[in-house]
C-alpha cells in the first residue's frame, strides 16, 4: 500500500494535517447523518399531526 | 399595444411625481451610504479611490433594491394590478412599461448624481466617464431583475428581506463587471470587455426578465 | 406511456412505490461510499505537493458536484411542475432543496478546511468557493420563498420560477466569478482546480461522486414521501394509511 509499512498512528496523523482532514470527514459524516435522521423525524411529525387531526374530527362528531 | 405601453409609462410617472418626496428617498440614500465610507475609514485619496468603484456600485445596488417595492406593491394593494392583468394587452408589455418607469424614476437619477459621488470618493476624471456608462448599462438590469423578485414576493407580508435574499445573488454579475470597469479605467486600461458584458446582460434581461415577471405575477397576484 | 406517467405522478402511487425503491439506492450508496473511502484514504498515494491534506477532495469535490447537480434536478422538476402541472415534480423539487443546500454547505466547509493548510487562511475568495457561496444563497432564497407563501400550489410555482431564473443565472454568475477571480490571481495557479489526477486518486473521487448521487436519490425519495404525505394530509388515502399505523 503506502510506502513500506502501514502504521495506524501515521494514518491518523495524516502527515500533520489531521485536524483538517478529519474535521472535513467528520462534518461530512454529520451532514450525511442529518440527511438521514431529519426525514425520519419529519415523518413522525407528519404522522402524529394527522393522527391529532383525525382525533379532533372524531371528537367533533 | 404601443399606446398601452406609453399610457402606463406616463401614468406610473405621473403617480410617482405626485409624491415627489418619496422619489427622492433612494437618491438621498445613495448619497448617504457613499458618504458613510469616507467617514468610516481614513479618507486618504488613495484609499478612497481604491474603494470608490465598489462602494458606489454597492450603494447603487442597495438603493435600487430599497426602491423596488413601489413597483407593484401599491398597485397590488389598490387593485390596479388585477386590472392590468385582465387587460387585453400582453402583460409582458405592461410590465416593461412599469419597469421602464421605475428605472427613469430611480435608476436614472442615480446615474446622474453618480459623478458627484465619484468626486467625493476622489475618483479621477477619466473614470467618471466609465462610472456613468457602467451605471447607465447596469441600473436598468437591476430594475429588470428586481422586478422578477418583486413579482414573486408581492403577496408576501413584509417581504422586503425576502426580496433582498432573492435578488442580491442575481445582481452579483452586474456588480462584478460594473465595479471592475471603473476600476480598470482608473489604471487607464480598456473597459470595452466589461461594458460589452454589461450590454449583453442588459439585452438578455430585457428579453427574459419581463416574461419571468409576468409569469410570476400570474402565479402570485391572481385572485 | 402517458398512462404510466400519470399513474406514477399520483402521490399515492408514488408513496407506495418509493418505499420499495429506497433500499435500491441506499444500500449501493453505502457500499460504494465505503469502498470509495477505503480507496481514497488507504490506497491513493500521498500527493507530491499537498501531502495528505489533499484527501479532503474526496469529500469536497463530490459535494460541490452534488450541490450543482441537485440544483439542476430541482430546477428541472420545478419546470416540469410548472409546465405540465405534475404535482409530483413539485414535491421532488421541494424535497431536493434542503439536501442540495446541505451539500453546498459541506463543499464550503471542506473547501475552507482544505484552504487553510494550503493557502494559510480559512477563507479564500477563489472562483469555486465564491460560486458555491452564491449557490448557497440561491438555495436559501428558494427555501425562503417556498415557506413564505401559504398556498402550497402558489408556493411551488413561485419558487419553481425562482429556481428556473436561478438556473439561467448560474452560468452567468459562474463566468463572472471566474473572470473576477482571474483578476486577483496574478501569477499563482488557479487554486482549487483539480490537480493532475493520478488514476489512483481519480477512481475514489468518481466512486464518492457516485455514492453521493445514490445517497441523494435515496434521501430525496424519503423526503418526497414525507412531502406527499403532508400535502395530502386531508385526503382519504393518507387518513386511511395513517389510521393503520
Amino acid at each position: 500500500m503506502n510506502g513500506s509499512e502501514f502504521s495506524w498512528s501515521e494514518f491518523f496523523a495524516m502527515g500533520g494535517y489531521a485536524f483538517f482532514v478529519w474535521t472535513s470527514y467528520g462534518i461530512a459524516l454529520v451532514v450525511i447523518l442529518l440527511n438521514i435522521v431529519m426525514p425520519m423525524i419529519e415523518r413522525k411529525k407528519v404522522i402524529s399531526r394527522v393522527k391529532r387531526a383525525i382525533r379532533r374530527e372524531q371528537l367533533q362528531q | 399595444m404601443i399606446k398601452a405601453f406609453y399610457y402606463l409609462l406616463l401614468r406610473d410617472m405621473r403617480l410617482a411625481l405626485r409624491s415627489r418626496h418619496e422619489l427622492a428617498n433612494p437618491l438621498i440614500f445613495f448619497v448617504l451610504v457613499v458618504t458613510l465610507f469616507p467617514l468610516a475609514v481614513m479618507p486618504t485619496p488613495e484609499r478612497l479611490q481604491e474603494m470608490a468603484p465598489g462602494v458606489i456600485w454597492v450603494a447603487a445596488l442597495l438603493s435600487v433594491l430599497l426602491s423596488l417595492d413601489r413597483l407593484f406593491k401599491l398597485d397590488y394593494e389598490d387593485g390596479s394590478l388585477d386590472q392590468l392583468m385582465l387587460s387585453p394587452n400582453p402583460l409582458v408589455i405592461l410590465v416593461l412599461a412599469k419597469v421602464f418607469a421605475h428605472w427613469l424614476l430611480t435608476g436614472l437619477p442615480l446615474v446622474i448624481i453618480a459623478p458627484l459621488l465619484g468626486v467625493f470618493m476622489q475618483l479621477q476624471t477619466e473614470s467618471l466617464n466609465v462610472l456613468i456608462w457602467s451605471l447607465l448599462l447596469g441600473t436598468p438590469v437591476l430594475s429588470l431583475i428586481g422586478a422578477i423578485g418583486v413579482s414573486l414576493t408581492v403577496a408576501v407580508n413584509r417581504g422586503g428581506v425576502l426580496l433582498s435574499l432573492i435578488v442580491l445573488p442575481l445582481y452579483i454579475p452586474v456588480l462584478i463587471f460594473g465595479a471592475n470597469a471603473i476600476d480598470v479605467a482608473s489604471d487607464g486600461m480598456s473597459v470595452r470587455g466589461q461594458l460589452y458584458f454589461l450590454g449583453a446582460v442588459l439585452v438578455l434581461a430585457l428579453s427574459l426578465a419581463p416574461l419571468a415577471t409576468a409569469i410570476a405575477l400570474r402565479i402570485t397576484a391572481s385572485r | 406511456m402517458w398512462n404510466w406517467i400519470h399513474k406514477f405522478s399520483s402521490p399515492k402511487y408514488f408513496y407506495d412505490m418509493s418505499a420499495k425503491l429506497v433500499p435500491w439506492f441506499a444500500i449501493p450508496a453505502l457500499l460504494i461510499g465505503v469502498y470509495g473511502l477505503y480507496l481514497g484514504l488507504f490506497v491513493a498515494p500521498t500527493d507530491y505537493q499537498q501531502g495528505e491534506s489533499y484527501r479532503i477532495i474526496f469529500i469536497h469535490v463530490p459535494a460541490a458536484w452534488m450541490s450543482l447537480f441537485i440544483y439542476m434536478v430541482m430546477a428541472t422538476s420545478a419546470a416540469i411542475g410548472l409546465i405540465w402541472q405534475i404535482r409530483l415534480a413539485d414535491v421532488v423539487a421541494a424535497a431536493s432543496a434542503p439536501i442540495g443546500a446541505s451539500f453546498t454547505f459541506l463543499a464550503l466547509v471542506t473547501g475552507s478546511l482544505w484552504g487553510k493548510p494550503m493557502w494559510g487562511t480559512y477563507w479564500v475568495w477563489d472562483a469555486r468557493l465564491t460560486s458555491e457561496l452564491i449557490l448557497l444563497f440561491l438555495y436559501f432564497g428558494y427555501m425562503a420563498l417556498q415557506s413564505s407563501i401559504e398556498d402550497q400550489r402558489q408556493a411551488d410555482k413561485a419558487s419553481g420560477l425562482l429556481a428556473i431564473v436561478g438556473v439561467v443565472n448560474i452560468p452567468i454568475i459562474h463566468y463572472s466569478v471566474e473572470w473576477w477571480n482571474t483578476l486577483h490571481q496574478g501569477a499563482t495557479v488557479a487554486k482549487f482546480d483539480k490537480p493532475s489526477m493520478h488514476i489512483d486518486m481519480l477512481i475514489p473521487l468518481l466512486l464518492m461522486a457516485l455514492a453521493f448521487k445514490l445517497f441523494y436519490a435515496a434521501v430525496v425519495l424519503v423526503r418526497a414521501r414525507n412531502e406527499a404525505l403532508y400535502r395530502d394530509r386531508n385526503r382519504r388515502w393518507v387518513r386511511e394509511l395513517i389510521e393503520k399505523i
